[in-house]
């Protein structure tokens, strides 16, 4: 009796607030964050992901203005058929409007095509392959924080320029790792430098001593890691044991978050080069943001992917408000017209075909006697402009390029 | 000189590589062996116990100052003594019933334990560095050998040798083999057949306890290394034959080495070939290579 009680009073609520947004659907806007709750991406997206989300409705302040807004999570354990099973359910019945985040690139391939099936919006923080905003674009996908292209363009060419011209590459067999492959390949290959081959290893694998010993035999002076999450770390800490540094090869790791950096100590971390698109130690906006976001999640400092879900709903809930509509292509056609602004990525734009476009940072991780304490890990190597961060327009195949 | 298009010093250096491997796979089948010898359980929170060795050995280093060594010794106590609470506590009751039942209470332990680590620490994992007198390496010519890694191999066989040594040699271990085929009779001899029960539980699992301390300076410490290690563990040890102390220990070795050369040749296989194996084997012989027919 209670629960009618309750419900009644609900749709009563519901009818006061209705007339301010006649449009948007059942009356909430809600946000499905798909992500790896418990695998390992968890610390780099998951449970953080959820957390950057709730902080940009809070900061947003939509809800004073008579929207009603929903987060929910689930975990899509990295497996396509489990993620697609979600995002229909939660299109279908649950009356999603957006799924944000989805790291694992094989998932949010699968979640792109659903939502644009659907006619829903999906933002993309954590998924990496540059197919999303290339021949699988979408008029219903933005692809917010990074892309493979934009890792193996800022990492690639900077270690190939300082001499590091013969490649071996170490990579995830699934869809991100070959993407981040190809297009480190294609960068390699354009500044002049040779890749002597290359070992695919299954995801989440714990021992890659064999692998590495295989790329020590290859004599290349880079042993590029095309992979990600535990995958790095496990690579990078077994590869100092097998002394593949010491002996005059180095290590590229074309993505790597700060957890990671993390996990892995500063003493063995030392010195890798890598790109990101967010610190959370670049100015006073984004200290003050990674101080609120570590209390809500373990003491866990913002990567990059968190960094860009915060920003990705910031600029959902601006074009919501501004068409006074949830429809999801509408949404997201109103989101590429509007230019973004918030505090972690600053001013910035969406093209066309998807891609957001911001400046990316060729950082270097601290020695341990450079470090003032945990999370204190990068210095900023250089600044690649937004303009060439990513792909060009032209170069990516898009269909909804013209 | 090169075999099957691969360099040979190449290959020697995966072979070593495999054992290495098939060193951690020994010791935990080992550990599940001894349980299912003689309890009948098959122990799916073995993964988590070997997990909670290496957090073990990451607690001691950061809360009481103590290094590797110490973590050595003290993780397979403190492992173990857990492992007796819960045979105490909630295994001690399921020993009539079907093996399904404690197969679903472990697994959901193990699933429990799991979840609670990875709510407080997180999955990205914690650094445990490698103990700074086995750092370094031998150049073995074809090779570059961590000594870690050797110490591995050395401390495996030690463990493994010691195990077989006392129940296949020992009068403790006749007793242990004696309960396994008739309790009854045993505890009618005078034999305190429910504490020995107790305590090999908890010999077993302190053995998983010392893998994850040996696991933790190569892999990073995180809650989900035992949920990936398990399974292939269990694959060893239905291969080796359910109970074959033996039979665990070598099959652990011979599929460490199969996996590693599997690595070089088709790597995208490397983690289903054992299975592939373990479906051959069952049908072949439905018992196991080293297991007999009951």
């Amino acid at each position: 009796m209670r629960a009618l009680k309750r419900s009644l009073v609900a749709l009563a609520l519901a009818g006061v607030f209705g007339a301010a947004q006649a449009q948007v659907s059942d009356n909430v806007i809600k946000i499905g964050v798909l992500s790896d709750m418990s695998s390992l991406y968890t610390d780099l997206a998951g449970a953080g992901s959820v957390v950057a989300a709730k902080m940009a409705v809070e900061d947003s302040g939509i809800e004073k203005r008579g929207y009603k807004v929903e987060v929910i999570s689930a975990d899509h354990q990295n497996k396509p058929d489990v993620g697609s099973a979600i995002a229909r359910q939660w299109y279908d019945t649950d009356k999603v409007d957006v799924i944000v985040d989805v790291p694992n690139s094989g998932v949010a391939l699968a979640v792109s095509g659903i939502t644009k099936d659907k006619g829903k919006a999906f933002l993309v923080s954590g998924a990496a392959t540059s197919d999303l905003t290339g021949k699988a674009c979408s008029p219903n996908t933005i692809h917010w924080t990074y892309d493979t292209w934009m890792l193996a363009n800022g990492t690639g060419s900077a270690i190939v320029k300082t001499g590091g011209d013969t490649w071996f590459f170490l990579t995830a067999d699934y869809a991100f790792g070959l993407a981040l492959e190809r297009d480190t390949e294609a960068v390699v290959l354009k500044n002049g430098g040779k890749v002597l081959g290359k070992v695919r290893h299954p995801l989440n694998t714990q021992d890659f001593s064999s692998f590495l010993l295989q790329a020590q035999a290859s004599k290349a002076k880079i042993i590029g890691l095309a992979n990600a999450g535990g995958d790095t770390t496990n690579s990078i800490k077994q590869a100092a044991e097998f002394g593949i540094v010491k002996g005059g090869q180095n290590l590229a790791g074309l993505l790597v978050f700060l957890t990671d950096v993390h996990a892995l100590g500063l003493p063995t971390a030392q010195g890798l080069i890598f790109t990101e698109t967010f610190y959370w130690d670049l100015n006073d906006q984004t200290r003050a943001f990674a101080k609120r976001f570590a209390e809500r999640d373990k003491g866990i400092h913002p990567t990059m992917v968190h960094a860009g879900v915060y920003s990705a709903v910031t600029h959902y809930l601006k074009a919501v408000e501004a068409l006074k509509s949830d429809d999801g292509t509408k949404v997201i056609a109103k989101m590429k017209e509007m230019p973004t602004d918030d505090p972690l990525f600053g001013k910035g734009s969406i093209r066309v075909d998807g891609r957001k476009i911001h400046p990316a940072y060729l950082v270097e991780v601290k020695k341990p006697s450079e470090s003032k304490g945990p999370w204190d890990y990068y210095k900023i190597r250089s600044t690649i402009p937004a303009d060439q961060a990513f792909r060009p327009l032209a170069e990516g195949g898009c269909p909804l390029v013209k | 000189m090169t075999l099957f298009g691969v360099p040979t010093q190449a290959l020697f250096g995966q072979l070593l590589i495999g054992l290495i491997n098939g060193a951690f796979y020994a010791m935990l089948s080992l550990g599940l062996a001894v349980i299912f010898g003689l309890l009948n359980i098959n122990n799916f929170a073995h993964g988590a116990q070997y997990m909670m060795g290496a957090f073990c050995a990451y607690f001691l280093l950061q809360l009481a100052g103590l290094g590797y060594w110490w973590a050595l010794l003290l993780a397979p106590l403190v492992v173990g003594a857990t492992g007796i609470l819960i045979e105490r506590t909630m295994l001690a009751r399921l020993y009539k019933l079907d093996h399904l039942y404690g197969l679903l209470l472990t697994f959901g332990l193990a699933l429990i334990i799991q979840g609670v680590f990875t709510n407080y620490y997180g999955s990205a994992g914690l650094p445990y560095q490698i103990p700074s007198e086995l750092g370094g390496a031998f150049n073995l010519g074809f090779m570059f050998l961590p000594k870690y890694r050797a110490w591995v191999i050395l401390a495996s066989l030690i463990v493994c040798l010691a195990t077989w040594f006392v129940i296949e040699r020992t009068k403790l271990g006749s007793y242990l083999r004696a309960a396994t085929e008739n309790p009854a009779l045993v505890q009618a001899f005078g034999v305190n057949v429910p504490r020995m029960v107790t305590l090999t539980y908890g010999f077993g699992v302190a053995l998983a306890g010392l893998a994850g301390v040996l696991a933790a300076p190569i892999y990073t410490v995180n809650p989900q290394m035992g949920a990936n290690m398990i399974i292939v563990v269990f694959a060893v040890v239905v291969i080796g034959g359910m109970g074959s102390i033996l039979g665990a220990v070598l099959t652990g070795f011979g599929l460490g080495v199969i996996e590693g050369l599997t690595k070089v040749f088709y790597p995208e296989a490397s983690n289903t070939v054992i299975f592939v194996i373990m479906v051959i084997v069952l049908i072949l012989r439905p018992a196991g290579l080293f297991g007999r027919e009951r």
